[in-house]
C-alpha cells in the first residue's frame, strides 16, 4: 500500500481539486502552488521508497527502483513546466483551473506506463496520458493553431494507438496471455505472429517518442500547442514512454533481441539524421526544438538497441540530461516577451547579448550542451552513449551518431550567432517570475557542473539497470 | 456450409483494420470520415480480441475488449471535442483546410 501513495495521492487530489474548482471563484490563482508543493512532496514520497521492489495486483503492476527512477524524473518535469507556465498562461488568458489538474491527471498515466507489467495497464496508462496530451495541445481554445496542433496530435496519436492495440490482439492471441512475465516464457518456442505484434507494439511507441520515420505530428504540434504545453510535451511523455519501452523490449521480448535490435538501430539512425538535418531550414524555436529531441530520441533508442546494463544506464543518463537541457530552453523561450506577445522565432533572440545577459549566457550554455560541447552535461550523455555502442562493436551506428552530432553542432551554433552577433533589436519585459528565473538558472547549474561529480547519478543508475532482466 | 474458423475472423479484423488505416490517409475530404476510421481500426482489435478469447478458452481477451471499448468511447468524446474548437476557429473541418502550420 505505501508504494502506491504516489499514484493515490495524484489521483484523490485531482479529484477533489476539480470538484473544489468547479465551487470556488477564486482558485484559480492557488491551485498553480497547490499543486507545485504537492509535486515537491511527491518527489520525496518516491525517493524514499526508491529501493522497493513489489508487484501488485496478480503481478500486472511493478514498483522496482527503474520505475521509480522514471517517475522522480517524470514528476521533476511536470514540477518545472508549472514552475515557469504561471506568468505565460495569465498572459494568454488560458489560466483555467483545469489545465494543472489535466496535467496531474496524465502523470498519473504516465506512473501507470511506467509501472504496466501487462499489456492491459499498459494501454491504459498509455491512453489516459495520451487523451489528457490531446486536450492539452488545444487548450488554447481561441487560437487557430493550439487546436489545429490539437487535432493533428489526435488524430495520428489514435492512430499509433490504434496501431498499438492490433499489435497487443496479436502478442494475446498468440502467446495466450497478456502479462509481460508470461510472455516472456512462451516466447521462446515460436515466433512468427509474434514478430508481427511486435512490430505494431513498437509503431506504436515510436509515434509516442516521435521517432522518424513516424515523427511528423512533432514539429506541428511543438510549434501549434501553447509553449507552456510544448515543454511537457518535450519532456515528461518521452521519459515515461522510453521507460515502457525499457521494459516492453527487455522483459516480455528479451529473447526477440537480435529481431528487435535490427528494428530500433534503423529508427534510431533515422531519427538522429533527420533530427540533424530537417532542423537546419527552421526559424521558429519550438519547431527546432522539436527536430532536436527527434535527434535526441535517436541517441536514446541507438542506446536501447544495444541493450547491455551498460548502455541502458547511459540511456537514463541521457534521459535526466535531455529533461534539464529542455527545462532551460524552454524556460529562456518563455521569458521572450513584451507587452504580453510571446515571440518564439530564432531571429527574435539577436540584441539578447546586450539587454539580457543572463539569459543569454544560460542560453548559450545550454545550446552548447545540446549540441554536445565538451564539458557540458550534453557530451557526457552523448559520451556514454558512444562508449557502450563501441564496446559492442557497432561502429556504424557510432559513424551516423557522431556524423550527425557534428550536422547538428551547425544549427545551434547558430543560434548562438544571432544572440551574440546580430543586430540588437528592442529589449524584451524584465522578467520578474521567479519560476522562469530559478529553473533556468538551476537547470544551466546542473548542465554547467555536472562534470564535477558524475559518479553519483552513474552509481544510482548503475545499480538499477544491472537488475533489469 | 463452412465452418468459420479463428483464421475466417482474423482475416476479417485484418481488413477492417487495414480499411481504417487507409481511411485516414487515403481520406482527403473531412475530418468525421478520419474519425470514423479510428473507431474502425480499434473496433477490428475488438474482434480480434474476441475472436482469440474463445479460441484459447482464455477470458482476458473479453476483458481486455470492454477496456478498449470504454477507451474508445472517451476518445471519441475528446476527438469531437477538439474537432468543434477547431471549427469554431477555422470554420471548416475539410481535411485540406488543415493547413496553417507547414515545414
Amino acid at each position: 500500500m505505501k508504494n502506491l501513495i504516489p499514484e493515490l495521492v495524484i489521483l484523490l487530489s485531482s479529484f477533489s481539486l476539480l470538484i473544489t474548482g468547479v465551487f470556488s471563484k477564486t482558485f484559480n490563482k492557488i491551485i498553480n502552488y497547490i499543486i507545485i508543493v504537492l509535486l515537491a512532496a511527491l518527489i520525496f514520497v518516491v525517493y524514499f521508497n526508491f529501493a522497493s521492489s513489489v508487484t501488485l495486483f496478480g503481478n500486472s503492476y511493478t514498483i522496482d527502483p527503474l520505475s521509480n527512477f522514471m517517475k522522480t524524473l517524470v514528476l521533476i518535469s511536470v514540477l518545472f513546466t508549472m514552475l515557469i507556465s504561471n506568468t505565460y498562461l495569465e498572459r494568454l488568458k488560458i489560466a483555467k483551473f483545469e489545465y494543472p489538474i489535466i496535467l496531474l491527471l496524465s502523470t498519473l498515466g504516465m506512473f501507470v506506463m511506467i509501472s504496466a507489467n501487462n499489456l492491459i495497464v499498459f494501454y491504459l496508462g498509455l491512453e489516459l496520458q495520451s487523451l489528457c496530451l490531446y486536450v492539452l495541445a488545444a487548450i488554447n481554445t481561441k487560437s487557430l493553431k493550439s487546436s489545429e496542433a490539437g487535432l493533428k496530435y489526435f488524430v495520428l496519436g489514435s492512430l499509433s494507438s490504434g496501431l498499438l492495440l492490433y499489435g497487443c490482439s496479436l502478442v494475446y492471441g498468440f502467446t495466450g496471455s497478456v502479462d509481460y512475465s508470461e510472455i516472456a516464457k512462451v516466447a521462446t518456442e515460436q515466433s512468427g505472429a509474434l514478430k508481427f505484434g511486435l512490430v505494431f507494439i513498437l509503431c506504436g511507441i515510436a509515434f509516442k517518442i516521435s521517432a522518424v520515420p513516424f515523427h511528423m505530428w512533432s514539429p506541428d504540434v511543438y510549434e501549434g500547442s501553447p509553449t507552456s504545453v510544448t515543454t511537457f510535451f518535450a519532456m515528461a511523455p518521452k521519459v515515461a514512454a522510453i521507460a515502457a519501452l525499457i521494459k516492453f523490449l527487455n522483459v516480455p521480448y528479451a529473447n526477440f533481441i537480435s529481431e528487435w535490435r535490427t528494428i530500433v538501430i534503423v529508427l534510431s539512425i533515422a531519427s538522429m539524421f533527420l533530427g540533424a538535418v530537417a532542423a537546419i531550414g527552421q526559424s521558429n524555436l519550438k519547431r527546432l526544438m522539436a527536430y532536436s529531441s527527434i535527434g535526441h530520441v535517436g541517441f536514446i533508442l541507438a542506446g536501447l538497441a544495444i541493450a547491455t546494463p551498460q548502455s541502458l544506464s547511459a540511456v537514463l543518463v541521457y534521459l535526466v540530461i535531455y529533461v534539464f537541457m529542455n527545462i532551460g530552453v524552454f524556460a529562456c523561450i518563455m521569458s521572450l516577451n513584451r507587452n504580453g506577445v510571446y515571440f518564439e522565432n530564432i531571429s527574435d533572440l539577436s540584441g539578447l547579448s546586450k539587454h539580457h545577459p543572463l539569459i543569454a549566457i544560460c542560453l548559450t550554455i545550454l545550446t552548447f550542451s545540446l549540441a554536445g560541447i565538451p564539458p557540458l552535461a550534453g557530451f557526457f550523455a552523448k559520451f556514454y552513449i558512444f562508449l557502450a555502442i563501441i564496446q559492442q562493436k557497432i561502429y556504424y551506428l557510432a559513424v551516423v551518431g557522431l556524423l550527425s552530432a557534428v550536422i547538428a553542432a551547425f544549427y545551434y551554433l547558430r543560434i548562438i550567432k544571432v544572440i551574440y552577433f546580430d543586430a540588437a533589436k528592442e529589449s524584451y519585459e524584465k522578467n520578474s517570475n521567479y519560476g522562469i528565473k530559478f529553473s533556468l538558472i538551476f537547470s544551466t547549474v546542473v548542465i554547467l557542473f555536472y562534470f564535477i561529480d558524475p559518479s553519483t547519478l552513474n552509481t544510482i543508475v548503475e545499480s538499477i539497470t544491472k537488475n533489469i532482466k | 456450409m463452412i465452418e468459420i474458423t479463428l483464421a475466417h475472423y482474423l482475416f476479417l479484423s485484418a481488413s477492417i483494420f487495414t480499411l481504417g488505416v487507409f481511411g485516414i490517409f487515403v481520406n482527403r475530404k473531412n475530418v468525421i470520415v478520419i474519425l470514423m476510421s479510428i473507431e474502425l481500426i480499434l473496433l477490428s482489435v475488438n474482434i480480434n480480441m474476441v475472436a482469440f478469447s474463445v479460441y484459447l478458452q482464455n477470458i482476458t481477451g473479453q476483458i481486455f475488449t470492454l477496456f478498449i471499448l470504454t477507451v474508445a468511447a472517451a476518445e471519441a468524446a475528446i476527438g469531437l471535442a477538439i474537432l468543434v474548437v477547431f471549427f469554431r476557429n477555422r470554420g471548416s473541418i475539410q481535411v485540406e483546410d488543415i493547413n496553417s502550420m507547414k515545414g
